[in-house]
């Protein structure tokens, strides 16, 4: 069914650290692996060799920042779904295969019951869903649904792919509905903000805003030439021998 | 928005079916026989083959069964129930004028109600996207559309004088649908700092991908935009001007195929005009759309 849950016990959600991310798309190439040969149908790739496009559930961007002073800077932006609380994706679904769980607040899809329609894909803000091109059922992240409740999986692995193999700990995976989990302190303590917050959806998923440039070294300005010193003429004037030879240059 | 073409064929078509059903069950024109076998052809090939387009957009048709259980929450479900139930309605009291000669004004008025709703129905799939601020706006978007549909089925049930004003009236709605809308996606106030959550200007310094993906072609799906002024002036005359002024003439039925053709060619292009210049939020994340956001 695809009204939304009044409550979900545990609001299970990934933690996204701005800061940290590297931009290396390990945790992509974990997603598109784990999704591919597990839950639902593979995530396929049109014309790999040539003008290559496919199905992902997770994709980093990549964004310039240009602030009012000072020099510019780059984020690196990991995007997938967010579990959104009032999920757009879920209610618009005509044939009930979007929903939202109530016991976790994992947003998934039965593809079983997927008629290829995208207005899901339309109805949400972030990009989170793709029809696969070769399947033609509905993709999103699953927040690997099939690891994290995996008791034949160690212990260490039962988490979305893309957490268990950020290589710089800027994923974060848990329960954003109890204030003294790790990811709510996290989210706390940094300031963990929603995206696009006017869109009303409530997303589950906080993204940590980079931190202040440190300062080692003096703030910048942005207008140092930070060469010149380097490039400076090392004699004004010529002297000695030198000062002769351009002297009778100039009289020539 | 990408303008796909059975989208665009659908809502065209089936919105003059529905237009002419709504006409026919209100009894204007009150037909039998097969003056009325023949209005009832016309108005279910366009709503019926409207329909049946729209399944063309489907990737996966063999589930569209299912999309008749979601009608609490979901517009498309709703959309599906309320052209069923037009259809059959109206399909009873054609079955009373074409073989019986008689007309069951009631199931007339229910149907002509009914055929007016799933013209609603459709335009609340797009009016309910907050995602795609051009077409959330209300009650523009439902306007349009039932003026378009209204006018059309005016013109096809041979109705002069009101399909003179509804014509007008959906030429009026739909050049405010435009310039309203060239405001909305500002108004909605989705920038690339609300996207990302970062300070200062922001440009996209990479893709995530090198090439296209399905977002980027359904959704960031650029168009149309040198000659929207053109395209738009086109629409309007096709669609209202045009009609409008044959309306007024001595009608005969070359003169109302003519009317009718250009009404649905505006409808058409106005449509199209509905897609491509519509734009998706999720274009921020690829660097789309800074124009119109909010500063």
């Amino acid at each position: 069914m695809t009204a939304l849950p009044a409550t979900t016990a545990k609001k299970l959600g990934l933690v996204i650290d701005l800061d940290t991310c590297v931009g290396c798309h390990a945790c992509v190439t974990a997603c598109k692996g784990w999704n591919t040969q597990n839950y639902g149908a593979p995530l396929s790739d049109i014309d790999p060799y040539g003008e290559a496009e496919g199905t992902f559930l997770n994709r980093i961007h990549s964004f310039q920042s240009q602030p009012r002073a000072g020099l510019a800077q780059t984020t690196h932006f990991p995007k997938s779904c967010l579990h959104c609380d009032d999920a757009p994706c879920v209610t618009v679904c005509p044939t009930g295969a979007s929903y939202k769980r109530a016991e976790d607040g994992i947003v998934l899809v039965n593809e079983d019951a997927c008629m290829g329609c995208g207005l899901c894909a339309w109805a949400c803000p972030y990009g989170a869903r793709e029809v696969d091109q070769v399947q033609g059922v509905m993709k999103k992240c699953t927040l690997c649904v099939d690891r994290i409740y995996n008791d034949t999986l160690p212990e260490v692995d039962r988490q979305p792919a893309c957490v268990r193999t950020c290589p710089a700990g800027a994923r974060h995976f848990g329960d954003l509905a109890d204030p003294t989990s790790d990811v709510s302190i996290l989210v706390a303590e940094r300031g963990g903000m929603d995206l696009m917050p006017e869109q009303g959806t409530k997303p589950v998923n906080q993204y940590l805003p980079p931190r202040p440039k440190d300062t080692i070294q003096p703030v910048m300005g942005g207008d140092e030439d930070i060469l010149a010193p380097y490039l400076a003429p090392v004699a004004e004037e010529p002297k000695g021998l030198l000062a002769w030879v351009d002297r009778a240059l100039e009289k020539l | 928005m990408h303008p796909a073409p059975s989208v665009i064929i659908f809502s065209s078509l089936s919105g003059a079916g529905f237009g002419l059903l709504f006409f026919l069950g209100i009894g204007m024109p009150g037909v039998t026989g097969w003056v009325a076998f023949v209005f009832y052809l016309i108005a279910y090939l366009l709503s019926v083959g409207g329909l049946l387009s729209a399944v063309f957009h489907l990737k996966n048709p063999k589930n569209a069964y299912l999309s008749y259980s979601q009608w609490r929450t979901s517009w498309l479900s709703r959309e599906g129930w309320a052209a069923v139930a037009a259809l059959l309605t109206m399909a009873v009291f054609a079955i009373g004028q074409i073989f019986f000669d008689t007309s069951l004004q009631p199931v007339g008025f229910i149907g002509a109600v009914l055929s007016l709703l799933t013209v609603f129905t459709t335009s609340m799939i797009y009016a309910q996207l907050k995602t795609v601020p051009r077409w959330n706006q209300l009650p523009a978007t439902p306007a349009m559309f039932l003026t378009c549909s209204v006018a059309g089925g005016a013109l096809l049930s041979g109705n002069v004088d009101p399909a003179f004003v509804f014509l007008i009236l959906a030429g009026a709605v739909t050049a405010w649908h435009w310039t309203a809308g060239d405001k909305r996606f500002a108004q909605a106030g989705s920038t690339m700092n609300t996207a990302t959550g970062l300070k200062g200007v922001i440009s996209l310094w990479e893709k995530p991908h090198t090439g296209q993906n399905y977002l980027t072609r359904e959704m960031v799906y650029q168009v149309g935009r040198k000659h929207a002024v053109k395209l738009r002036i086109i629409a309007l005359i096709l669609m209202a001007g045009l009609p409008a002024l044959l309306v007024l003439l001595p009608m005969h039925h070359f003169m109302a195929a003519v009317a009718v053709l250009s009404h649905l060619a505006g409808v058409l292009v106005q449509r199209w005009l509905f897609f491509a210049e519509a734009e998706h939020v999720v274009g921020l994340y690829y660097g789309a759309h800074r124009e119109k956001a909010a500063v």
